[in-house]
């Protein structure tokens, strides 16, 4: 008798155990906890890209008398202004506003599944997790260009002071600027793309247990819900990245 | 054992406002995107200060949408939100701590 009275008190305490109190699975504020901490991380990392930059000396004349140089900070949208099949055209930030587009897209498509795991339809999360898979491919296809591109550097490069001629950039040399540039350059979109790799890794699991009907089984799509805000979060360090780093 | 080949669970019809409202906030996310490339490329050299202003306004609008909408943060209980939001003011606190700190290094070096 005695235990049922212990029982009846316990239900009322909220944080007593046995209810959730935040409404959200244990699995779901892992996974928040989890990004919180990412979160810092990649804070980390901008944060020192902007130490190093202000400790650089910035460009001070006219966009269109710039050139690259190892004794002032780049502008980053005359280092960012290829394209593929169109070289030799000037296209500032267009191929980066395009990779940003995608993924927001590939964002959305990750929307569209949770919400069709809600309504139990299979064929729906199967549909959209390949559209978010496809578009995760295509962003990391994109950014392998762009690495290319930075380490192979432009046809004329960039002359130093004692009169040698350096092309592209690598973790010693850069011809877009002082060397730490590149330096953030590789670990900031590095590292944000093997996040995305990753992410398109978990997309791919997630799409194959739905498609064996694991879910179904289980009677709920949470673990949809779970990588989505993974996939979301990769979207908003993009963002972030996207200007920080490509628009100031 | 064989599965079935063919589910038995029925999905529930999609409830189109919800569709479109996921549509809306993805239609945002392009336009703000899309005007941060007009400022970068067409708003004079000289406003340094304002465009820098106007792209972190328009940065913080898009992750509101994305950790709001997206990842559904604004939905979820207060103490929840709250419990993910308040610890990022120690990135506001790093920010402004290296800032000062970096201004302090590129004085010693350069003057």
């Amino acid at each position: 008798m005695s235990d049922s009275i212990t029982l009846k008190s316990n239900n009322k305490n909220l944080w007593g155990g046995g209810v959730e109190p935040f409404k959200a699975s244990y699995g779901k504020l892992m996974m928040w906890f989890f990004l919180i901490s990412d979160a810092f991380t990649f804070s980390a990392f901008l944060i020192a890209y902007g130490v190093i930059r202000l400790k650089h000396p910035a460009y001070e004349g006219t966009l269109s008398d710039f050139t690259f140089s190892q004794s002032y900070w780049p502008v980053p949208e005359k280092v960012f202004e290829a394209f593929p099949f169109f070289h030799g055209v000037e296209l500032p930030l267009v191929f980066v506003g395009l990779m940003t587009f995608i993924l927001i897209l590939s964002s959305v498509t990750m929307v569209l599944a949770v919400e069709a795991g809600h309504r139990m339809d299979r064929k729906g999360v199967e549909k959209w997790m390949l559209w978010t898979i496809v578009g995760g491919f295509t962003f990391l296809g994109c950014q392998a260009w762009e690495w290319s591109h930075f380490i192979h550097g432009t046809d004329l490069g960039s002359r130093l002071l004692d009169g040698s001629i350096i092309y592209g950039a690598n973790l010693q040399i850069n011809q877009y600027g002082p060397p730490d540039f590149a330096a953030f350059f590789f670990f900031i979109t590095g590292f944000h793309g093997f996040h995305v790799f990753s992410g398109v890794a978990l997309n791919f699991l997630i799409f194959y247990q739905t498609t064996v009907g694991i879910y179904e089984k289980r009677g709920h799509y949470e673990m949809v819900e779970k990588v989505g805000l993974y996939w979301h979060f990769v979207d908003l360090v993009w963002v972030f990245v996207f200007t920080f780093f490509y628009l100031i | 054992m064989l599965e079935p080949e063919n589910s038995f669970v029925t999905p529930k019809p999609a409830d189109k406002s919800k569709i479109w409202k996921i549509w809306k906030v993805a239609i945002i996310l392009g336009v703000v995107t899309a005007a941060e490339f007009y400022v970068a490329l067409q708003f004079p050299e000289s406003w340094k200060e304002f465009k820098l202003l106007l792209f972190i306004g328009m940065t913080f609008i898009k992750a509101g949408y994305i950790v709001g909408e997206f990842m559904h943060l604004a939905h979820e209980k207060k103490t929840l939100m709250w419990t993910i939001l308040i610890p990022t003011v120690f990135v506001i606190w790093l920010l402004g701590a290296m800032v000062i700190q970096a201004d302090a290094i590129y004085q010693a070096i350069y003057s």
